[in-house]
């Protein structure tokens, strides 16, 4: 039995209340909310732990590596990857894409080349490529949507070619809740030598990820869309291709020794983590996978559904009301736009009735322009959302009706 | 608790639903485009400015309610006025979104000052009036609110 009320009591956040009214937070694909349980985790580390780690030989000192490494062996186990040192921490989704794109990227593309991204992609996913190919003479293409927000059929087939070198492609997609056909499109790649970057941010919150069982080379994903902190996030890579790689930054903790005619670079999964990194970041997104993990991806994925099939519902009996996105079997996001109203002004109404959601062009611009919308307003539910708060939402788009179209 | 009627006054509604002087002005003789990229805001300022007066000023573009209103708003409050009154409106314009005091007849323009209470749609309010500075100066990039 999924259990929403306890869940929600374990979310300090989802107690307190905006305007006046109890916060119905609804802009998850944007950043979760975080349990007490992560809280905790960084409050812990700092009040018991903290400690540079990789270095000193004194107890707390020890005790956070241990601490650190342990949240690697989680992360290994929630992707399903082969082996720790594939897993590298970085800021973020964003900043692992462009350790890829900048580390692989160079050292392995040359004038004509072709890089692969789809028009679904957040700029996250595009704007990297795009430096690379400034940089190297690559040269960037996009596989079109659909007016459903799919993939056009057949066009992943017909554009992957001799000269596709790495295909960008994100799991879920931010903007439309599009979940797209990775594992085959990764089959594709693999068939004519190119390698396969997953985009995993929006896909990790609700579906299990098996990276061995994908075969993709890369994936990436940050910890805040997944009930984690701000500011971590993982690059899972094929070792023999990060073995490959030249590094990514250069600094404390990726050197193996250093004198100034020469430096030798550590070993993975160090190579690519320079600097001392987030500690208090990656021990709290150890506790968020434990916690996702406790509650189970299927169990959550289930109650996202119903959630949606139920916002989907109130939508489509909503006059005015345009779904963009309609693809069958999508995850958790519900973008929409309503007739003679701008999304900006549906947002600020909707926060003064307590109902957050996203309004804007959700970092995919090139999706706006595709759907010919400046903008959508934009719904996505998580495990602790409710019935209730959905019918809160239509509630509240019924007062922008009311001021707007009255 | 900020009153959305404060910032979605009937004035406002009825320029987002019937905006003053919208479409193209062929004998323009300044012009800019304006770019919010946090709501997708899109404007193009069109004037025709003889001897140091604004003869005329018509806007095109799409955006929210408050962007829209304000660039019609702005339109009607430009027409007749010198550059250097202007310029005048948009510093008080300026102040008055921004909450802050200003001894500038703002005139109809009043009717935005509810959007003080909301500072995420400063900008939205904001957008027209950076346009209008960018079109005087006629620089050629889009202004951008960002």
């Amino acid at each position: 039995m999924f259990d929403v009320a306890a869940l929600r009591s374990q979310f300090p956040i989802l107690q307190r209340e905006v305007h006046g009214r109890p916060l119905v937070y609804l802009d998850n694909a944007a950043t979760s909310q975080k349990p007490r349980s992560v809280i905790e985790a960084e409050r812990h580390y700092y009040e018991a732990l903290n400690a540079n780690i990789h270095r000193g030989v004194h107890t707390l000192s020890q005790e956070a590596t241990d601490a650190f490494e342990a949240a690697r062996d989680k992360v290994r186990d929630f992707l399903k990857a082969r082996r720790r040192e594939e897993i590298i921490f970085t800021r973020g989704a964003t900043e692992a894409i462009n350790l890829v794109a900048h580390s692989w990227g160079r050292s392995q593309l040359k004038p004509g080349d072709e890089i692969l991204v789809s028009e679904m992609e957040h700029h996250a996913n595009i704007v990297p490529w795009q430096l690379l190919c400034e940089a190297t003479g690559a040269v960037l293409k996009v596989i079109p949507i659909d007016e459903r927000g799919a993939l056009v059929p057949g066009a992943v087939e017909s554009m992957i070619n001799a000269r596709t070198r790495l295909v960008g492609i994100t799991q879920v997609s931010n903007a439309l809740g599009t979940i797209n056909p990775v594992a085959r499109i990764i089959r594709l790649a693999h068939a004519v030598g190119a390698v396969v970057l997953v985009d995993g941010a929006q896909a990790v919150p609700h579906l299990a990820t098996d990276v061995t069982a994908l075969d993709c080379d890369f994936y990436v994903f940050s910890g805040h869309k997944l009930y984690g902190p701000t500011g971590i996030g993982v690059l899972y890579g094929k070792q023999a291709l990060l073995e490959k790689m030249p590094p990514y930054q250069g600094g404390g903790d990726m050197i193996s020794q250093v004198t100034f005619k020469k430096t030798t670079y550590n070993d993975l999964p160090y190579k690519f983590e320079a600097g001392t990194p987030h500690i208090a970041g990656v021990v709290g997104l150890g506790a968020a996978i434990d916690f996702v993990q406790s509650v189970g991806l299927e169990a959550i994925a289930a109650h996202e559904d119903r959630l949606l099939a139920h916002a989907t519902q109130l939508a489509e009996g909503f006059e005015g009301l345009k779904i963009i996105g309609t693809v069958p079997g999508k995850a958790s996001i519900l973008s929409f736009v309503l007739k003679g109203v701008h999304p900006h002004d549906i947002g600020t109404i909707l926060d003064n009735e307590g109902v957050a959601i996203r309004t804007g062009h959700h970092c995919a611009m090139p999706v706006m322009d595709h759907f010919g919308v400046p903008a959508t307003a934009r719904a996505s539910f998580a495990l602790y959302n409710t019935t209730a708060e959905v019918d809160a939402l239509f509630g509240a788009l019924r007062r922008v009706e009311e001021l707007f179209l009255k | 608790m900020s009153d959305l009627r404060d910032l979605y006054q009937e004035v406002i509604f009825d320029h987002n639903r019937h905006p003053r002087n919208f479409g193209p002005l062929t004998d323009a003789n300044r012009h800019a485009d304006g770019f919010n990229p946090l709501c997708g805001d899109r404007l193009t300022l069109n004037l025709r400015v003889k001897d140091g007066v604004i003869q005329d000023a018509r806007f095109e573009g799409s955006g929210c309610a408050i962007s829209t209103a304000s660039a019609s708003l702005m339109t009607e409050a430009l027409k007749g006025k010198t550059e250097a009154e202007a310029a005048v409106l948009f510093d008080g314009f300026h102040h008055m979104v921004m909450g802050e005091p200003t001894t500038v007849d703002l005139g109809k323009l009043a009717v935005l000052a509810g959007v003080s209470e909301f500072p995420a749609r400063v900008k939205c309010a904001s957008l027209a009036w950076h346009t209008l500075n960018a079109a005087l100066k006629n620089e050629a990039d889009p202004v951008s609110t960002e």
